[in-house]
């Protein structure tokens, strides 16, 4: 019988057949057409592909699906509340803290890990905790002004 | 790019083709066309009916549609710089609609005109005022039959917001959706109908967040390996170890063995299939090849001594003088020697196509910065017709030049051909991305100088190695000078394009280190050395500008921290970039603390996404200044990742950018994607400089670098 593997994505309980060579990554693209999380590098270098595994950021490139059993994984789509963006979704649009879009979605899920651990950061620790997402578009000084906004809405 | 690569995106004969030219308006239904373009297309009589016209020249339309929103169709592409904000506000501006009922239908060439490709800074300088012309003869036209509607001389009617009011009645109105009555208007530009004046201005001018942040912010912006087809497979490649290496001979059997891979083959193009993108990659792992790999010749250290040897097709660009009489006119002579390595563009979004050819027919979607062009690569290569090549619209993840090329959407449609009625989807992994572009050359840039001991420059010998000419515009006075450049065919061994802004960081870089050292050499105050010989009065404008907001003062004894300026032009933008650095003289690392961006670039349409452009340059160029550096040995690219070509990142960018524009709405647009990066090699080397003596005349401006200058090496 084919072993399967079940996690929560996005509120929802899901199961694939297990396959220990299959990245998170994949699995989300191919799999659940879920195609906000993009690859980048495939080695973990650039964060495109951050999503949330019980709420912390890990990079999808690098998570194995005989890991992911068991998980509650969030990807950019699950993100949102309906209409209502995340705060840190909403400040990435007040702040114009993107340029062509792609590196967003992994900045975004890195940020909104980044919030839960450390809800007040300064930007020393924004700038620390972001550095390994890669934007080559040059929007780093919005994204970090993003970050400390929502910061501020979330602890309100 | 060089001139012969150039040629092959340019439009030929056969795209001025008018048939299928007047075939776009024919698929069109009913409401109020206008057509324009950059040819003398804008003469014709706008009375006439033109609808079985031929249009010798157009590139692009705008669509009133009887629902309110207006279609504005366009070549260009989208990929980040914003040109699908800015646009719309020169098309709403003229037509008095809201910003928001604009939609933009860009770069699909079933849809949309002719278009060469989006790249150059090119899109506001040639674009804004055809489409705020078309607008404003779309207003003409509503007025006119508004007027003839309501019985009301056109003199006393006003359009706002999409509606157009009787002057003094305002209860007497009709809205633009109501005039064309179902029927389809064409028209073409008047003998250029009258722009608003800059005082007039309520949206162009005006701030405006992009309109395309919700889609990307929540993931629903679809890039082209986005796309998701019934039935796709994921397409991998064998890739040889080096550039123009042969296959001498492949064992495809492990490779065929695995359950659900497809292997598809073409004398030395074979390319696995599987649903899954790390199953093809699996088994691309478990297929062995044998390469003869090509002699070496170069790596990226001999590169510069190799260049010099073999870039010998010299061309003097412009001159003036006579450079002996230059010499003997001065008390100081001085040369240099400037280096700078190959770069590559390393958008976070890899080259991707997706493509299905069914019935001899190839319908596309690939990040191409030039979707006409790759069309017709596209078709030439699968021998049919252009017409049965469709690229779709899709938005690009950064392109800086770099997807000017064609070869993955060639390889997807290969592949998609072979495939017949099977959709294929094929994404470069990064390390493929590396070996496949199109880097910004290395260079060697040699320049002698002569000045008077009074600081003015006498005569400048610049001779640029593998490096073309972009920039090199001279904005000092210099009685005698010379601007010669030397290339050569057989220089590069990887290959080279065009990386924003071609050429002109490292041309740029060479000449505003040397300025510094000139001005160094006789100890006079940078600024104050440069505005002694600026003859420009907008590179004036530029550069005083940004010193005044830095809050520039005299020249300093070197303490650790430093001040650099550089000024610059491109794409018709004067622009002065002045930066603050920190230099640990023990490690030899740099930190730039604080950015000023000055630019002269005539009429800003959208302040906010000009000010993201230049915090871009200033950021992307950081990369280049201090890290970036792409390692070979002959066609074999090291370089593979971004573990080992190493881009900005968060640590490395200033605390703040603050970019100032020269006040110049009266004056025509010129280009604002590419201006401020070409400052920031010489920048940050002047600030280096001045923190800690140390001069550096290769880029990147490593540590290790920083410390061999301070040693005098």
């Amino acid at each position: 019988m084919e072993e399967k593997v079940s996690f929560e994505l996005n509120g929802k309980q899901v199961e694939v057949p297990l396959d220990q060579d299959q990245s998170l990554l994949w699995v989300l693209r191919t799999r659940f057409n879920l195609t906000g999380t993009k690859y980048g590098c495939g080695l973990g270098y650039c964060g495109s592909c951050t999503v949330l595994m019980n709420g912390e950021p890990v990079q999808a490139c690098a998570i194995y699906m005989d890991i992911v059993g068991g998980q509650k994984i969030t990807t950019i789509e699950g993100l949102a509340e309906g209409e209502k963006l995340h705060p840190v979704q909403q400040a990435f649009v007040d702040h114009d803290a993107l340029q062509c879009g792609y590196c967003t979605p992994g900045m975004i899920m890195n940020a909104v890990g980044l919030l839960n651990r450390n809800p007040n950061p300064g930007r020393e620790e924004i700038i620390s905790g972001m550095e390994g997402n890669l934007c080559r578009c040059g929007a780093h000084n919005r994204i970090i002004d993003a970050i400390e906004a929502a910061s501020k809405v979330m602890t309100k | 790019m060089n001139a012969n690569e150039l040629e092959k995106y340019k439009p030929r004969e056969d795209e001025n083709d008018t048939v299928g030219r007047r075939s776009f308006l024919k698929r069109l239904g009913g409401g109020l066309i206008i057509v324009f373009g950059v040819g003398d297309f804008s003469l014709l009589n706008a009375a006439e009916d033109l609808s079985e016209v031929d249009f010798p020249e157009f590139n692009g339309y705008l669509r009133i549609r009887e629902d309110g929103f207006v279609d504005c169709f366009t070549g260009k592409i989208e990929m980040g710089q914003g040109i699908n904000t800015s646009l719309p506000q020169a098309l709403a501006e003229e037509l008095e609609v809201d910003v928001f009922k604009v939609n933009m239908v860009m770069g699909d060439t079933l849809l949309c005109p002719f278009d060469a490709g989006t790249w150059g800074s090119l899109t506001t300088r040639t674009h804004d005022k055809l489409i705020r012309e078309a607008a404003a003869e779309a207003r003409n036209v509503l007025l006119d039959l508004a007027s003839e509607r309501m019985g009301v001389p056109r003199g006393r009617l006003v359009a706002r917001n999409g509606v157009i009011y009787m002057v003094l009645d305002e209860s007497r109105r009709i809205a633009y959706t109501e005039l064309t009555n179902g029927e389809k208007i064409v028209r073409g530009l008047t003998v250029k109908p009258e722009l608003k004046g800059p005082d007039e201005l309520k949206i162009v001018g005006q701030p405006f967040h992009r309109r395309d942040s919700l889609e990307k912010v929540t993931g629903k912006a679809v890039f082209t390996a986005d796309i998701r087809l019934p039935g796709m497979l994921q397409a991998r490649i064998l890739r040889p170890p080096a550039l123009r290496s042969k296959l001498v001979s492949v064992d495809l059997t492990g490779a065929e063995a695995l359950p659900g891979v497809k292997i598809l083959r073409e004398e030395d193009f074979i390319a696995v299939l599987h649903p899954d993108f790390e199953k093809a990659g699996e088994a691309l792992a478990a297929i062995k090849a044998s390469w003869e790999v090509p002699e070496s010749l170069a790596d990226d250290e001999t590169i510069f001594a190799h260049i010099l040897k073999n870039a010998d097709r010299t061309r003097v660009r412009f001159s003036d003088g006579d450079l002996e009489t230059g010499k003997k006119e001065s008390d100081i002579l001085v040369s240099e020697e400037y280096h700078d390595g190959y770069k590559a563009h390393a958008p976070i979004e890899t080259h991707a196509a997706t493509a299905v050819f069914e019935k001899g027919k190839l319908t596309m979607w690939a990040s191409a910065q030039s979707p006409f062009g790759t069309q017709r690569n596209v078709s030439e290569l699968l021998q049919i017709p252009k017409e049965q090549v469709h690229l779709k619209q899709i938005l690009l993840g950064g392109g800086f030049g770099g997807k000017i090329y064609s070869q993955q959407a060639e390889e997807a449609a290969r592949i998609a051909k072979m495939l017949e009625g099977t959709p294929v989807q094929l994404m470069w992994t990064r390390k493929e991305e590396f070996m496949y572009d199109r880097f910004r050359s290395a260079a060697v840039i040699k320049v002698d100088t002569g000045i008077t001991r009074d600081g003015l420059i006498r005569y400048f010998d610049f001779n640029i190695f593998n490096a073309e000419n972009r920039g090199t515009i001279l904005f000092y006075k210099i009685p005698h000078h010379r601007t010669a450049t030397h290339e050569g065919d057989k220089v590069n061994p990887v290959h080279t394009g065009a990386w924003r802004a071609p050429g002109n960081s490292t041309v740029t870089f060479a000449r505003e280190s040397h300025i510094d050292t000139l001005a160094h050499r006789i100890g006079m105050d940078p600024l104050e050395f440069r505005l002694l010989n600026m003859g420009d009065q907008r590179a004036i404008n530029a550069i005083k500008l940004a010193a005044g907001k830095f809050g520039w003062t005299a020249a300093k004894p070197p303490s650790g921290i430093g001040r650099g300026i550089a000024c610059g032009e491109d794409a018709g933008t004067q622009v002065t970039v002045i930066v603050e650095v920190s230099v640990d003289t023990t490690t030899g690392h740099v930190k730039v603390n604080r950015a000023v961006v000055g630019q002269d670039m005539g009429q800003v349409v959208n302040p906010q996404g000009t000010i993201i452009q230049a915090e871009g340059c200033v950021n992307m160029g950081l990369g280049y200044a201090l890290t970036e550096d792409v390692k070979f040995n002959w066609g074999e690219v090291h370089s593979s990742n971004f573990g080992d070509y190493r881009i900005t990142t968060f640590s490395m960018i200033p605390d703040k950018i603050e970019t100032y524009m020269v006040d110049a709405m009266d004056q025509p647009p010129t280009g604002g994607g590419e201006p401020a990066i070409i400052c920031m090699g010489a920048a940050v080397a002047n600030a280096v400089f001045e923190a800690c003596g140390a001069r550096v005349t290769r880029l990147p401006v490593t540590p290790e670098r920083v410390l061999a200058a301070l040693k005098g090496d």
